[in-house]
């Protein structure tokens, strides 16, 4: 790789000579102001902000657009830069809106957070601003504001060079530009909601989030994904205990900066769902009723003692962490001695050219690495299913999953003499169930996801339930959770009384007589990087933001 | 010897500079009683305050209202007065509305226990919606009475005329 040394604001640095000025400066932690320079799509050089003084050069140059060179002396805060940005920053304001109170944008706002640092704060035009349409429906998922487009192109160059699908243009010219669909068209891609992100100002918004809160009254927790066994690395924006929006996280390795529209906007709905499990249930004459944890817990443990060993079936599922399946693998194996163990699997369609994969659950892989597999002489998904249907498995006990989606599967549930399932939310499986244990969902507890790399992958939760505090649990905290009393309305919101299935899991094991020495989900992954190959050496802390590759192929038997 | 200093020091010293008028006693009543009777005949100062309200300078600062303007609040729910607010007593839900302003409040709360009347709502409102009143009689049997909603902070503009003329003369 050949490096050139530039001169950037009197430092001498090295950098690669297939680096642009703008880049080279992000890389020493110089900022240097942008509107439409996107690292990840093309350069289009039409903003005009990222001015800088090359010396030598007549005239401005862009950095985005201009190449570094040998010897290249740069300035990107001298009078002269200020004065053109500041120039700049006055010609892209002259025609936009002082919507800021009205704008969704407002808080995460580039050209807000610019207008503040590079303008002048004043302006000096006294004519009427340039009127556009305020309330397109550009696409089913998108709403754009024309008046607010500073026309960076980001947008078109995302539909055209991400997503693949030419379906933005721009029309007209000079203040009366603006960008559009083919007429009958609308931007209705799968990764339509991305131009949300990238755009700069407030012109394309989020219909589903729209006026639904300010961003500085949210907290924004790390999370991942789990609409699929991509993984996308994600952030959970959560007000008054309630998820609100997903927005992607850049992770090179796994998802760039994108995530599809499905999963930002179908993956959480069932957190605030009406059909939500507030606590576990029992079935009593055939109604499923609300009972505490201990009486739940002593059922489960009371019905699975009364069964042989080969009459009880487990089912790991590929929606719950790694956690929770190795605690259910652990049990199956150590206290119910039962071979049967698998877990069902959600392949539809194929993998998509972008990011979205067949398999549409987040733990697949991890679920197999932890343990859920049939083991010797053991019998898989739809042999137990099969061996219901027959009447030899009597008693199955699943975990966070709708089997009951699965074809045929419905007339098996109904044959079992126990079925006790844990569930998020009421669906066709919970319906057969003698008991449900209330589950948390991967936004309300800690745990692991392994994606389809193998990449393992942190969950952190950011809804609160019954056993959780959000300042002792070390919760991401907005100013409303940080200041709220107890009789404050706000920074209240609905909660749960779900527990994490591992906990679960383990309380059953402790009546049974075995006890497990899991006080949080740190210790559930300490003891699976202990015992199994593939993750050893890995630890929460070494997951980390980005998460970590398992080792190999193992699958533990 | 220490005995002896002690003594010295806790001797009381009477300043007997009176004059004879002052030892007199009975003269300073009444001139006291004089100077008392005096302000009979002047204006009263007091106002007999549950029969008789206090006038306002348009500067006084009551509870905050909304400014309801043709039938709706001015209000575009851009939740800066509860960003503002050092008490946290605001909360603002904001909604769509087919009005040209796009966004109403859907829900507008002050929490009138935890509101400090200190008026920064007021000077941070972009759309001059939420305002001081001339209103000071708060009082409340129970804590939900205390949280104003809409429906008591709701004001008409011709009713707050003052105040808003007060607050353009003072940009």
């Amino acid at each position: 790789m050949p490096n050139v040394k530039i001169t950037l604001d009197g430092a001498q640095y090295e950098v690669d000579n297939k680096k642009t000025i703008l880049e080279a400066a992000r890389e020493h932690k110089i900022h240097i102001p942008h509107f439409c320079f996107h690292d990840k799509l093309s350069l289009s050089g039409n903003c005009r902000v990222c001015l800088v003084e090359v010396e030598k050069m007549p005239k401005l140059a862009i950095a985005c657009m201009t190449p570094v060179a040998e010897g290249m002396i740069v300035n990107t805060k001298n009078e002269r830069v200020i004065n053109a940005r500041e120039a700049v920053m006055e010609f892209i304001l002259i025609n936009h809106p002082l919507d800021c109170p009205i704008c969704d944008e407002a808080g995460e706002c580039k050209l807000q957070d610019y207008a503040y640092k590079y303008s002048k704060g004043f302006s000096r035009f006294v004519d009427n601003k340039n009127h556009k349409e305020k309330r397109v429906e550009i696409g089913p998922r998108v709403m754009f504001d024309a008046e607010r487009c500073i026309s960076c192109s980001r947008c078109i160059r995302f539909c055209d060079e991400i997503a693949g699908v030419h379906q933005l243009q721009f029309v007209n010219r000079g203040d009366r530009v603006t960008i559009e669909t083919f007429p009958g068209q609308s931007l209705d891609n799968p990764y339509s909601m991305n131009v949300v992100d990238i755009c700069p100002v407030g012109a394309l918004t989020n219909k589903d989030f729209r006026f639904k809160s300010r961003v500085w009254e949210m907290s924004f927790t790390d999370s991942v994904c789990h609409g699929c066994a991509r993984g996308c690395n994600i952030e959970i924006g959560v007000r008054n205990n309630e998820i609100l929006r997903l927005n992607p996280r850049r992770n090179d390795d796994v998802n760039s900066v994108w995530m599809c529209d499905h999963g930002r906007l179908e993956t959480w709905k069932n957190v605030n769902a009406e059909n939500r499990i507030k606590s576990s249930k029992i079935r009593k004459e055939g109604q499923l009723v609300e009972v505490g944890w201990d009486e739940a817990i002593a059922k489960v443990a009371s019905e699975l003692k009364s069964f042989g060993k080969n009459e009880i079936a487990v089912l790991g599922s590929a929606f719950a962490t790694n956690e929770d399946n190795y605690v259910l693998a652990k049990f199956a194996k150590e206290v119910l001695g039962t071979r049967n163990i698998d877990f069902c699997r959600h392949a539809e369609g194929v993998d998509d050219a972008v990011l979205v994969r067949a398999d549409k659950t987040p733990n697949a892989a991890g679920a197999e690495l932890v343990g859920i597999v049939p083991q010797e002489n053991g019998m898989d998904f739809h042999k137990i299913i099969s061996a219901i249907k027959a009447g030899k498995i009597k008693a199955l006990y699943c975990l966070e999953d709708d089997v009951a989606l699965m074809p045929g599967i419905e007339e098996a549930l109904s044959n079992l003499e126990f079925f006790a399932v844990h569930a998020t939310n009421h669906s066709k499986t919970t319906q057969y169930a003698h008991v449900v244990l209330a589950a948390s969902t991967y936004a309300e507890k800690n745990g692991t996801m392994t994606n389809f790399q193998k990449r393992v992958q942190r969950v952190r939760p950011a809804v609160t339930t019954f056993e959780q505090d959000r300042a002792l649990d070390n919760f991401e905290m907005s100013r409303w959770d940080k200041f709220a009393a107890h009789n404050d309305k706000w920074g209240k919101g609905p909660r749960r009384d779900a527990r994490p299935s591992w906990k679960i899991i383990a309380s059953i094991a402790g009546v049974m007589g075995t006890k497990y020495k899991f006080n949080n989900a740190d210790d559930v992954f300490n003891e699976i990087c202990q015992k199994i190959d593939g993750f050893k050496g890995l630890s929460y802390l070494k997951v980390g933001v980005k998460g970590a590759i398992v080792k190999q192929n193992h699958v533990a038997v | 010897m220490n005995d002896d200093k002690l003594l010295e020091k806790s001797e009381v010293i009477r300043v007997k500079d009176l004059s004879f008028m002052q030892r007199a006693y009975v003269f300073e009543i009444l001139k006291g009683m004089f100077k008392a009777a005096k302000q009979i005949f002047k204006p009263t100062f007091t106002i007999e305050y549950p029969e008789v309200k206090f006038e306002h300078a348009a500067s006084f600062r009551g509870r905050p209202v909304l400014v309801e303007e043709n039938g709706v609040e001015r209000c575009v729910a851009c939740g800066l007065c509860a960003r503002v607010c050092p008490a946290l007593a605001i909360e603002v839900q904001a909604a769509e509305t087919e009005l040209a302003k796009e966004r109403y409040p859907e829900k507008f709360e002050i929490n009138m226990t935890r509101c400090i009347f200190c008026g920064f709502c007021e000077e941070v409102c972009p759309e001059e919606a939420i305002i001081m009143s001339n209103e000071y009689e708060l009082a409340f049997s129970s804590q939900q009475e205390s949280i104003f909603g809409k429906d008591k902070l709701l004001k008409s503009a011709e009713i707050m005329k003052p105040r808003l003329d007060f607050l353009r003369d003072h940009r």
